[in-house]
């Protein structure tokens, strides 16, 4: 860090520093506190006072009764764990298998699949899913009656969307691995294959931990494709029925504090307990493409 | 001498590759075709070319929303860049002053990053409403008087709608400038103490030009990040409400591929998007990549 030893009595110049800091610190957090408090209060005190906390007489379990009569939120988590879980299973697999092709052998063209890789991260949502719900229409998979089909064809494009960003982590990873652990496997009589697997794929931990979490949170996150591909109330992942019970219960704000508290909650403990991973991951991705 | 085996990288590329050509290659080159074609609803069959086939795009031209849908994404994006980096950069440097708690803050600034835009969108609308959310409530009891403020309204909605987009992803851009930071060579800095530069002198002189390069990644990041947005304003102001003021080339795009069931005239606006994002990135590599210290 800078040089800063030099002993000084007082160090009147981070008071504003620290005050600059702390206010932005404030915008970021306090806004889903309140959020959250509100949620245990019924409208008429969350506009008569929203800053209350909400303690003895103002507190209640009233919303929360509300929207778990309303719709079927554990059935919505269920829908996005398999969506999203999906999705990051099949990310890692095709991604691992190509990032380490792409960096360990070499071969006609590969300049140009990596260049191909990295274009494909520019390509935006809006750009292909037209086509792509029109493309699974004609299959048949799209608002098909059976649920789990339905999940299957909202969670295709997703992979895809998140396939180039995650070979793009996956090759600067593996990249930077060492040949002699795997020469050592060959020598052992291992296979490509195998070395893969038990070689390059323990080691190479943290960026599939980094792929995972992001493709994960990607996918949770993104209403624009939910949207699109799951138009069945039953088959609603659980942001877009957040956007769904909002919008049927119209002013109910506490209902609504709710809706917010039960979407954002999971992702909270999940950033709480793997924030290192999540911060370098989506910065490596973001910065290499 | 392992990897000569040519077999199996084919078992190991072609599942990733086939994947994308099937649902990012091929959807995409598609995409263009669909806009010269005539096609009603999103799973509706083409009816053949368009007449004149480049029909959508003279369309595009009178529609007056996509004027708008293209204005405020201009607006965005330039707000993107001033505030969101602008942002970013004064706090990162703050932060690179300091020891004490510096980590805390980079988890807390990046936190809204990972709640979904839609979450945030629902909250926002708590935070500004009329009667009374927490903006209203908060100016009455630092003694505002007048009239309440209907923020999703007239001339604050476009703020209403941009302060949330811009806010979310600050924490973004100061994390990659705290990276870049970081890489910036300590002796540097004492050599310029030893001749006496001042705090400022050296923020100026040594911080700022050897950021460069980065500022640039987070420029033309903020600006196609623009490009992007669709959550948080389809949430807060749904169909360019109020009286299409509030249109976005993205939520304009998915207004008339899914509800209108101008399903080509949608495609056509998502070639205007992919043109948008390569035009403005050029133009932000070109200005920024001119200035050499």
């Amino acid at each position: 860090m800078k040089s800063m030893k030099k002993k000084k009595p007082m160090q009147l110049w981070k008071i504003p520093v620290y005050a600059v800091l702390l206010c932005w610190m404030l915008t970021t957090v306090y806004p889903l506190f309140w959020v959250m408090l509100n949620s245990f209060k019924v409208k008429n005190e969350i506009l008569a006072d929203s800053f209350a906390l909400p303690l003895g007489e103002l507190f209640t379990l009233a919303n929360y009764r509300r929207a778990f009569d309303r719709v079927p939120i554990f059935g919505a988590y269920l829908n996005s764990v398999v969506v999203s879980g999906s999705v990051t299973l099949c990310v890692m697999a095709l991604a691992g298998l190509a990032a380490f092709a792409l960096v360990r052998y070499n071969f006609k063209g590969k300049q140009v699949l990596i260049s191909l890789v990295v274009a494909s991260m520019m390509f935006p949502a809006f750009s292909t899913i037209v086509p792509v719900f029109r493309m699974e229409a004609s299959w048949g998979i799209v608002n098909s009656s059976n649920r789990w089909i339905s999940l299957f064809a909202c969670a295709l494009p997703q992979i895809a969307g998140n396939l180039s960003f995650a070979i793009v982590v996956l090759t600067g990873y593996i990249r930077s691995l060492p040949l002699e652990l795997e020469e050592a496997a060959f020598m052992e009589g291992c296979g490509p294959f195998q070395i893969f697997t038990r070689i390059v794929v323990p080691l190479a931990k943290p960026s599939f931990a980094t792929v995972a979490i992001f493709s994960f949170l990607w996918s949770y996150n993104d209403l624009f494709t939910q949207t699109f591909f799951l138009r069945i109330q039953k088959q609603w992942a659980i942001t877009r029925l957040l956007k769904e019970l909002t919008s049927m219960e119209g002013t109910n704000y506490g209902l609504m504090a709710a809706a917010v508290t039960i979407v954002i909650v999971p992702v909270i403990l999940l950033y709480a307990a793997l924030q290192k991973y999540i911060i370098k991951g989506m910065v490596a991705g973001a910065v290499k493409g | 001498m392992i990897y000569k085996n040519k077999k199996m990288l084919l078992v190991f590329l072609v599942p990733a590759f086939a994947f994308m050509a099937v649902f990012l290659h091929y959807p995409f080159l598609r995409n263009i075709v669909n806009s010269f074609q005539e096609i009603s609803g999103l799973a509706g069959t083409s009816k053949g070319w368009q007449d004149p086939w480049y029909a959508n795009y003279q369309t595009m031209l009178q529609d007056k929303n996509v004027w708008i849908s293209l204005k405020n994404t201009l607006i965005l994006m330039g707000m993107t860049l001033v505030f969101q980096v602008g942002i970013a950069l004064v706090l990162a440097i703050l932060v690179d002053q300091i020891r004490v708690g510096a980590k805390l803050f980079r988890v807390v600034y990046f936190f809204p990053i990972v709640i979904s835009a839609t979450a945030l969108g629902l909250m926002f609308n708590l935070i500004f409403l009329y009667d009374k959310g927490m903006v209203n409530q908060l100016l009455e009891r630092l003694g505002y008087a007048g009239k309440l403020i209907d923020w999703k309204s007239g001339s604050f909605a476009l703020f209403t709608m941009f302060l949330p987009v811009i806010w979310q992803y600050v924490g973004f851009y100061f994390v990659i400038l705290v990276t870049g930071l970081n890489n910036i060579p300590v002796d540097l800095y004492e050599v310029a103490e030893v001749d006496g530069a001042s705090r400022w002198q050296r923020i100026r002189c040594i911080t700022l030009p050897l950021l460069h390069n980065v500022l640039c990644t987070c420029a033309v990041l903020a600006v196609t990040g623009a490009l992007k947005v669709f959550d948080l304003p389809w949430v807060m102001f749904p169909k360019g409400m109020p009286t299409n003021t509030t249109w976005l080339t993205g939520t304009y795009m998915y207004y008339h591929s899914s509800e209108t069931r101008n399903t080509d005239y949608g495609c056509a606006l998502a070639v205007l998007i992919v043109l948008l994002g390569i035009v403005a990135a050029r133009v932000v590599n070109a200005l920024f990549r001119e200035k050499d210290y």
